[in-house]
């Protein structure tokens, strides 16, 4: 018996939605592999989630609570990840599918000579090997992958791929761990820290419902509707590309292809065309909404539910239903 | 100071793709291809910083076959010095850490201060190239930048997460990889795209480097791909007129309630 281990993704000491996801997706290997399932917390705030964690099937919770974690580019995790690895025993890591994580994932890949899968949507066990999904292309391919035989194995989940589901398990054995970082993980250090997101929205990736705009807004201001819509609806907002390419939202909301892959409970797209780069990042939403003035628009061919028309009225009097609704 | 571009041919994302069943990869040949959009940043990024004073020479570097030397031309003809190329046949196939190491090798190969990736191709999408790179120079990876400054012998980053940025910095060399918010790309001149077709491009093969044909290609990947799918087609949905009088947007708030949305 093993250990899979989990490598939390943190925000101000808070596991995010994505990494109580992983340790369900862990557990239902675990299940099918007779492993044990762990969880990984570099930084601050590992003890206060002990309980959280175990609740959601974290047996043990390795803990490297250092300012080093957080102080050097990509490194400190590595090699904080490559010594748990070690004394757990464990050649199966599974972490969130963000930026800087990949960038761990595929030092690590290359350190353990292991293979790194990113972006799975879903994780099963076939004749005693994990296979990966993932989306291809645009999200025109729907693919199986598997890392090759005896290989340490790294899956990047994709966020909202897997539902959390608490596991009624006690608080997870905390494992304090101690790392001396070498030389090299010190070459790049972090100088500074800006957050430019919105405290009281949540990022696109953890939202379950998420408001997008596009060139169809016309201008900058645009946004501030989308922002009164997500807000009466708790959701994220995003943007196409022609909208973070105009400079009217920022780039680390653009969905699509050479931006983010969300996978919302409900996407709400307005004066987006849905040109398959805008669909590679959103055609996993379980339900999308389109608002339109072009009844010929692409997104329309993957929407639950098309509006045709100005966005400006449909908008605005949207908000007003949503109002009245709530009373 | 010298700088290297790696770029990559990618299928056009419009465009219809095929999977060929031997080398379970996209027929790169039955759909258009192009140099990958992210690296039109990368060079950008690239001759900024030449133009900006700092005495440069840059060179682009691409992994791939023979019949990807027109995105070579493309990627020189924005203004490049020089091109590296990699041809072998035993690369056909290469998971992303297998290219990586045919990258890193080809980089050894060369001098270098400064390698601009951009942070992803759109076809795998991936992003583990550039960070597999910096692991196998041992040099630092500063990915994602949406700003970058470089200063003597010291590279600062702005690199790009969900919440906004962290401020990094090392000594060169060093390995970057852009984001498309760092630069609005030019389009290449005229000039540049006739001066692109006698620019030195040098051949390399995986002896050249030193690496062995049993360390890539997709026998040797560590992740392997081995089942392809078109994705179901969607049942179409309601699709309603609303006229401006509203009536569009009452129906979809009755939509929203029906599904529990609100």
């Amino acid at each position: 018996m093993s250990e899979i281990l989990v490598l939390i993704d943190h925000s101000d000491s808070r596991p995010r939605k994505v990494s109580l996801q992983m340790l369900n997706a862990a557990r239902r290997i675990a299940a099918a592999t007779g492993d044990d399932v762990s969880a990984v917390w570099l930084g601050d705030g590992a003890a206060t989630n002990a309980a959280l964690l175990g609740a959601n099937g974290a047996s043990k919770l390795y803990a490297w609570e250092s300012d080093d974690a957080k102080g050097y580019v990509t490194s400190p995790q590595v090699e904080a990840i490559e010594q748990i690895m070690e004394q757990a025993g464990a050649d199966t890591v599974l972490f969130a599918s963000t930026n800087h994580t990949k960038d761990v994932a595929a030092r690590l890949g290359i350190r353990t000579d292991g293979g790194v899968i990113t972006d799975c949507t879903d994780l099963e066990v076939a004749d005693g090997e994990i296979v990966a999904t993932k989306e291809v292309f645009g999200g025109d391919m729907i693919t199986k992958s598997k890392v090759a035989a005896g290989k340490k194995k790294y899956f990047g989940i994709a966020s909202n791929a897997f539902p959390v589901e608490g596991s009624g398990g006690g608080p997870a054995e905390v494992v304090s761990v101690d790392v001396t970082l070498s030389d090299d993980a010190k070459k790049a250090t972090v100088v500074a820290v800006e957050k430019q997101a919105s405290a009281d929205r949540p990022d696109i990736a953890e939202a379950a419902i998420v408001v997008a705009g596009g060139r169809g807004l016309g201008n900058e201001d645009g946004f501030n509707l989308m922002e009164e819509l997500a807000d009466e609806l708790g959701a994220g907002v995003g943007a196409s590309r022609a909208a973070t390419d105009a400079g009217w939202y920022p780039h680390r909301y653009q969905i699509g292809q050479t931006g983010r892959t969300i996978s919302p409970t409900l996407y709400i797209g307005s004066g987006i065309s849905g040109a398959i780069q805008h669909r590679a990042g959103m055609q996993t939403s379980q339900n999308i909404v389109a608002i339109n003035k072009d009844p010929e628009a692409p997104i329309f061919q993957i929407a639950d539910f098309g509006v045709v028309g100005d966005l400006y009225k449909v908008v605005p009097k949207l908000i007003e239903e949503l109002r009245t609704r709530k009373g | 100071m010298k700088v290297i571009v790696p770029v990559k041919r990618v299928p056009d994302t419009a465009g219809d793709k095929k999977i060929d069943e031997a080398s379970r990869t996209v027929d790169r040949e039955s759909v258009e291809a192009v140099l990958n959009p992210v690296d039109e940043f990368s060079i950008e990024e690239a001759l900024r910083i030449k133009e900006g004073g700092t005495d440069a020479e840059i060179k682009v570097l691409m992994i791939g076959p023979e019949s990807a030397q027109p995105i070579v031309r493309k990627a020189l003809s924005y203004g490049l010095d020089a091109a590296v190329q990699v041809i072998d046949d035993a690369i056909e196939g290469s998971d992303a850490l297998g290219t990586a190491r045919v990258i890193a090798k080809a980089l050894e190969a060369e001098e270098f201060d400064l390698v601009i990736f951009g942070n992803q191709s759109t076809d795998a999408r991936t992003c583990l190239v550039p960070a597999a790179v910096g692991e196998l120079l041992n040099l630092p990876a500063l990915t994602y930048a949406r700003h970058l400054e470089i200063d003597g012998d010291k590279v600062t980053v702005h690199r790009e997460h969900e919440e906004g940025w962290d401020v990094v910095e090392s000594t060169l060399p060093a390995i970057v990889s852009v984001v498309e918010a760092i630069n609005e790309p030019r389009y290449p001149s005229f000039k540049g795209i006739m001066a692109a077709k006698s620019k030195p491009l040098d051949v390399k093969s995986l002896s050249d480097l030193g690496v062995s044909a049993d360390e890539v290609g997709s026998g040797n990947a560590s992740a392997t791909m081995y089942e392809f799918a078109p994705r179901p087609p969607k049942e179409a949905g309601t699709i309603v007129t609303d006229e401006g009088d509203g009536a569009g947007a009452t129906a979809l708030a009755d939509w929203m309630a029906e599904k529990k949305f609100i």
